[in-house]
Formats: C-alpha cells, structure tokens, sequence
C-alpha cells in the first residue's frame, strides 16, 4: 500500500492527518508486515481518525466494530437470521428435512457482522475495532482468530478464511489492561500529546483562520497545562476547540480577559481551572 | 553510518532483546522475528525511524518505552567515539549552550552534550579517561544556572511582551531537563563503549516506575508513581468488578437445591444458588507514615482513595508513634497528592515525646480509641515496615484489632529476607495476621487484586 516512510506521511497529510514520525512508522511497519495495529493514548489526541485517515488513503471501505461490555460474538462476528430461516422453513412445507436443513444454513441466511465483513469479499477495507478495551475479556479471545490468522469458523460452513487481508487498527484507552496474547499480535503504538511544532501545524491546518502567532500561543499555553498535575489534562481535540473558540471571540492575542472566559473548553473540573488560573497568573477567577 | 553485516545487526537486535528482557519486558522470539523485519523493512539510514520501528515491534504498553529508549541508545549509538577536535573549554560550552536553549534545537543541543561529556566528564587517570560521568559534567557545567540568561535572550528577540511569555521560566526549565537527559544518555554511551554495552544497559538504565522499591525511589519517581494511581485504581476497579461479578453468580446452596429437587422425585433438576448479601466491604488502613517509609504509605492510601467508590467505607488512620484519623484530609487531598504527605504531619497528632515509629503505642491506642471503627464486615489493613526502634511491639492490641475484624493483612515494603533483622518484629506479627511484602506498585497491585474484599 505504502512505498516509504515519507509516502505515508504525505498521503496521511492529503487527507488532513498530520502524522508524527512514530505514526507513520507504525502505520508503515503494519501494512508490510501484515500485522494489525493496536493503538493506546489518551482520549482525544486521533486514534479513531487515524483508522479514519488510513482508509481513505487506501480508498478502503471503514468496517468499525465498537466495543462496548457486554459486545458478544453475535455481536462481532455472524448471527443466524432466526425469523428468515423460520420463514424458509414454513414456505417449503412439502420438502425433506435434509433439503431444508443444508438451505437454511447457508449464506443467504447468516447475517454478517463487522469481524466477518472485514474478512469476506475482495475490495480492499479497514477494520477499526474501537475502545478495545470496554469488550469483556471473552471478546478478546475471539478476535484472537481472526487477528492473527483472518479466519472465522461458522461450525456449518467451515473456515472463512480472508482473501484480502484487512488492515486493522484497535484502539484502547488502557482502561483495562489487555490480554498479552492479543498484545503479542499485535503492533503497539501510543500516540501521545504531539510536540509544539506538529501540534502548531494542526491547529494551523484544523483552524485555518486563526492568526499564526496566536496558534503559537495556544500551543504553548495548553503545553504548560499538561505539564501541569491537573485531574484532566487537554488534548489535541481540546486544543483545536479552544483555537475556534478564540477565532469566534474575534481574539487576537491572549490576555487575562480571553483565556479566563474560555477556560472552560480546555479545563472539564473546576480544581483545574482554578490551579491552571493560579498558575497562569489570572486574576480570581 | 557503514552498512553493517547482516550478521552483526542481527546480533545487536538479539543483544537489545536481552537486555529488555532482563528489565522485565517480556518479549518473545516471534516479536525478535517481527523487529528483524522491520529492520529489513526500514533500513538502517535513519536511526529515529529504526527506533519506533523496533518499539512498534517489540514493546506491548505504554510504560516499557523509558526503558526502551536509554537501551537502544546504547545498542544504536548515534555515533562511536567523542566529538572530532579540540575539547571546548567551559565558558565556551555555556555561552554555546545558553544559545541552543534559547532556540530549543534538540540537535544543536545533543551536539553540546556530546562535547560536555567529553570535555568536563572525564574521569580517571589514563590517556582518554577511565570513565565518564553525567553527574560531573552537569556539576562543571551547571546548566540550571543559565535560566536567567536564557530567558533574557529570548525577550530581547521577540517583539512585545505577550501573555504565553509567563510560562517562558517553566519552557527554559523543561528544556534545561532535557539537556540533562542528553548528557545522562551520552555518559552511558561513552561509558559502555569501554566497559561493555550489555553490562551498563543492564546496570545504568533506571527500571520502570512500578518496578522500583518504595524504600529506595527518589522524588522523581515517587513523583511519577503518583502519576500512575489514577490508572492502576481504575485498573483495578475493573479487576474487583469481575471478581464480583464472579462471585455473584455463586456456589450452589445444597440444602435448598435438595429441598427443590423433592417435586422433581428427588432429581435435582434446577440447582439453586446461595444468594450472597449485596454488602460492600468496609476498609480500614493503619498507616505508618514515618520517614522511612512514607513514601510507601502516602501511594497506598491514595491508591486506596481512588478506589473508594468500591467500598461502603474507607478509615484511614496514620500513625508514627501515636495515631489518629486522616480520612477527611485524604478527601481533600485527592486535589494536591504531592503536599499529602506534609499535610498529614502538619495537622494530625501522630508523634508523642519523641519523633520515630512505635507500633506498640499506635497499635494500642487505635485497639483502646478507635475499636468502633472495626467490625465484622471489615478489613484491616497495616502498612509499615514493623520496625519498633526497640520497643515492645504489643502483640494483645494487634490480636484485638484482628479478632474484631473480618480479615487483617500487613503489607510490609522491605524485603522478605530483612524480616526480623535489627529491630523489626515483623515476624512476631506475622505470626498474628497475614504479612506480605510489598516492595513494588507492580506488586501492590497483584496484592490489592488478591487481598481487597469484594
């Protein structure tokens, strides 16, 4: 899919992914090696998008499973279509049941779900199976299959295996610690907090109205923040809330006035905001 | 870089593995495979990409990765040898360093720390030197000193005071950090080149903060082991929701499945579980918050804090040698965990006539002043290392408290082999209720998984 390093980060940038070295790395490292990618960091700094970016640089179809407690296997993988099997029963009332039995399990009678999809056809996708985390521990055996093989078995219709492999991302918020079987197959990437130089480029690329020297500043005042102890430190996707915010208020630099009023969208408790004010010199707020 | 022979680059991968396995991160042959490809896959032209190619490949979580980056620098040096030409003299070397700072050029600066280890961190008495020292040069050096000048520089250079310049004194003290990490890196390189990569990998590089003795982590670490108890405590919040729900599905009541199976003839057709009281455990801490062990107690009790939603509810007590109650402070504490410690000793009554720890008296006085905290639903748990300074250790009161409680445990941070050793009644105690050591978060961990009642 990739040629380079440098190819990956060109075409993520196409899309209006700016990708840090150890991103497009990783990214660059999972399609050669065929091996899925499992990305942990904090809430808000791009994991989903990445799965979002990479699909449309290689104009794959997005199969997202979203994982939350209680996701099971007719949830990830296939389910019978009971009412239709029913029905198909019901309609061929004078055939053997040998007959019905090998029609009523088979493929026009399963009901495919986001594991299975990724697996079947030919047209290139991406799986994206999110917050792996939240999925109960008995989820993560099932992705075992299919991750490190991309094969699922139906018990009446034998192993699917995939014709094209699917390039798969999960994403974890490190909630809960994975299982290290499923660690093992895969590529691990933390995408932290980006450094003030690409953190500057996308707030340039995501606000494009905002002044440079302001985007400057942002940047610098949401790196003090996080260098601070605080409950909820901001994210990228905080950061760029925070640059429209000021575009909208017809802010041209920062002052005292600007950032108390608009604390509220970098800070989500009111201790934070009344350590960053302390820090940042305002005035009680 | 030469193009080395496939040969020696796989013998450095495979020596970087070793040297990752032996601080724990637990790699196996099919990830060494994986990483040899993504050698092949990357080349070996830019060092930086080879790094997150390899992290990518070898590590599995978050944590590994500050081993991982003082290991590597050691098995893909950025060069071999000291910089070329003269040796710079010191003035030279702050006048040169002040200006990288004021631009933050993370090249320009590793380029000066190269020249400071050479220059200033040599030690010994041979041509070249015996050894290099990060703490030297930094002593000659004295980069911290040169915040004001930095900060000067930099206003001069841009236009009008602006509001993100406050934060300028924070910015230039970062960056001074980092200088240290680069002169930290360079003296270890330097110094395996001589002595042997796999020796100092193995000695030089700190190990991850959950695996480092409470009795024996610095400020920094117990700074960033703070850190961590948000995440561990919802870890383990997960953990105990399992254990729970395991247990709520229970063990079969015999009597009553009997009872059922008379109207099936005595086939026990439907099975009956007991049916377990949906009370939630009350916890006790009895925490030893003298200096020797405080950094111990202070992670525990916020760990335990963090987890208080688990729990009916949370006692804390502290004691050195007298004890009293710091629940509420804790509460408030959970805001500024770095001045908990201070805070505890500042407005609890915890020490008598003199200042060091006596389990005997704290022991007694929570069995006579606060018995009606510990009932049959609860559980006790005392941190300390059981060290009495000689006193006696009133084992009746420990009896009493146990006697009381549902369970009792002592979490003890010093190694099991120091027991009983000197002045520590450890054993004596352990006769009385379960002791177990705890010297690592990674081990309070298992042990809070393990121990807490659900």
């Amino acid at each position: 899919m990739f040629t380079s390093v440098d190819d990956v980060s060109a075409r993520l940038a196409a899309t209006g992914y700016l990708a840090s070295p150890a991103v497009a790395t990783t990214v660059f490292l999972a399609d050669r090696l065929g091996k899925p990618l499992l990305v942990e960091g904090p809430a808000g700094v791009g994991k989903t998008e990445l799965a979002k970016a990479v699909a449309e640089v290689a104009g794959a179809r997005l199969v997202r499973l979203q994982c939350y407690e209680g996701v099971d296997e007719s949830r990830a993988l296939y389910e019978w279509n009971h009412a239709k099997q029913l029905l198909r029963i019901s309609a061929g009332r004078d055939e053997t049941w040998d007959e019905t039995r090998t029609d009523i399990f088979s493929e026009e009678f399963l009901l495919t779900r986001p594991l299975l999809t990724a697996i079947r056809g030919d047209d290139p996708k991406v799986l994206l199976i999110d917050e792996t985390d939240k999925a109960d521990i008995e989820v993560e055996g099932l992705l075992l299959e299919v991750l490190s093989d991309f094969q699922v078995t139906v018990p009446e219709l034998g192993t699917i295996t995939a014709t094209r492999r699917p390039f798969v991302v999960l994403t974890s918020n490190a909630s809960r610690e994975l299982s290290e079987a499923l660690r093992r197959r895969c590529l691990f990437l933390h995408i932290g907090f980006p450094d003030e130089e690409l953190e500057r480029r996308i707030v340039r690329l995501k606000v494009p109205g905002l002044d440079a020297a302001l985007a400057e500043s942002v940047v610098r005042v949401v790196g003090a923040l996080r260098a601070m102890d605080l409950r909820k430190v901001p994210s990228v996707a905080e950061t760029i809330d925070w640059a429209h915010t000021l575009l909208a208020l017809g802010a041209d630099t920062l002052d005292e006035t600007v950032v108390r009023d608009s604390m509220g969208v970098l800070l989500k408790h009111q201790d934070d905001v009344l350590k960053a004010a302390a820090k940042l010199d305002l005035d009680a707020v | 870089m030469t193009a080395p022979s496939a040969g020696a680059v796989s013998d450095r991968l495979t020596g970087l593995v070793a040297a990752l396995r032996a601080h724990g991160v637990r790699i196996g042959t099919g990830e060494t495979v994986d990483a040899a490809q993504a050698v092949a896959a990357l080349g070996l032209a830019d060092r930086e990409l080879l790094r997150e190619g390899l992290a990518a490949t070898l590590l599995h979580g978050t944590g590994q990765r500050q081993v991982f980056d003082p290991v590597f620098d050691l098995y893909f040096p950025r060069g071999v040898g000291g910089p070329d030409g003269e040796s710079a003299d010191r003035e030279d070397l702050r006048e040169r360093l002040a200006s990288a700072l004021a631009s933050g050029d993370q090249a320009l600066m590793a380029g000066l720390a190269a020249e400071a280890v050479d220059g200033l961190g040599g030690y010994g008495a041979s041509p070249g030197s015996d050894g290099w020292s990060s703490y030297q040069t930094l002593d000659r050096l004295r980069p911290q000193t040169l915040l004001a000048r930095v900060r000067d520089d930099i206003r001069a250079r841009s236009g009008g005071p602006e509001f993100a310049d406050r934060l300028l004194d924070d910015e230039i003290r970062r960056r001074i950090e980092v200088f240290r990490g680069l002169v930290a890196a360079e003296a270890r390189r330097r110094v395996a080149e001589r002595r042997g990569r796999d020796e100092i990998a193995r000695r030089a590089v700190a190990p991850t903060a959950d695996r480092v003795d409470f009795l024996f982590a610095g400020k920094a670490q117990l700074a960033e082991l703070r850190r961590t108890v948000q995440p561990l405590a919802r870890k383990l919040a997960t953990r105990l929701a399992a254990r729970r729900r395991r247990a709520a599905r229970g063990s079969i009541d015999l009597r009553r499945t009997l009872r059922g199976s008379l109207s099936t003839g005595g086939v026990p057709m439907r099975p009956v579980l007991r049916r377990r009281r949906p009370a939630r455990p009350e916890l006790v801490l009895l925490c030893d918050v003298s200096g020797s062990v405080s950094g111990f107690s202070d992670f525990t009790m916020l760990l335990v804090q963090a987890l208080h939603d688990q729990f009916s509810k949370v006692r804390v007590f502290a004691f050195v040698n007298r004890i009293d109650e710091v629940t509420g402070l804790l509460v408030h504490g959970a805001a500024d965990p770095e001045g908990l410690g201070a805070r505890i000793r500042a407005e609890a009554t915890l020490t008598g006539w003199h200042g060091s720890s006596d389990y005997g008296v704290a022991l007694g006085e929570f069995a006579e002043r606060h018995e009606n905290a510990v009932g049959p639903r609860t559980t006790v748990f005392v941190l300390g290392d059981a060290r009495t300074n000689m006193s006696d250790p009133n084992l009746p009161a420990l009896r009493h408290i146990a006697e009381r409680a549902r369970r009792t445990y002592w979490l003890n941070p010093e190694q099991r082999s120091q027991w009983g050793t000197g002045d520590s009644a450890a054993p004596a105690y352990a006769g009385l209720v379960d002791m177990h050591e705890c010297r690592t978060a990674r081990q309070l961990g298992t042990l809070v998984t393990r121990l807490l009642p659900v």
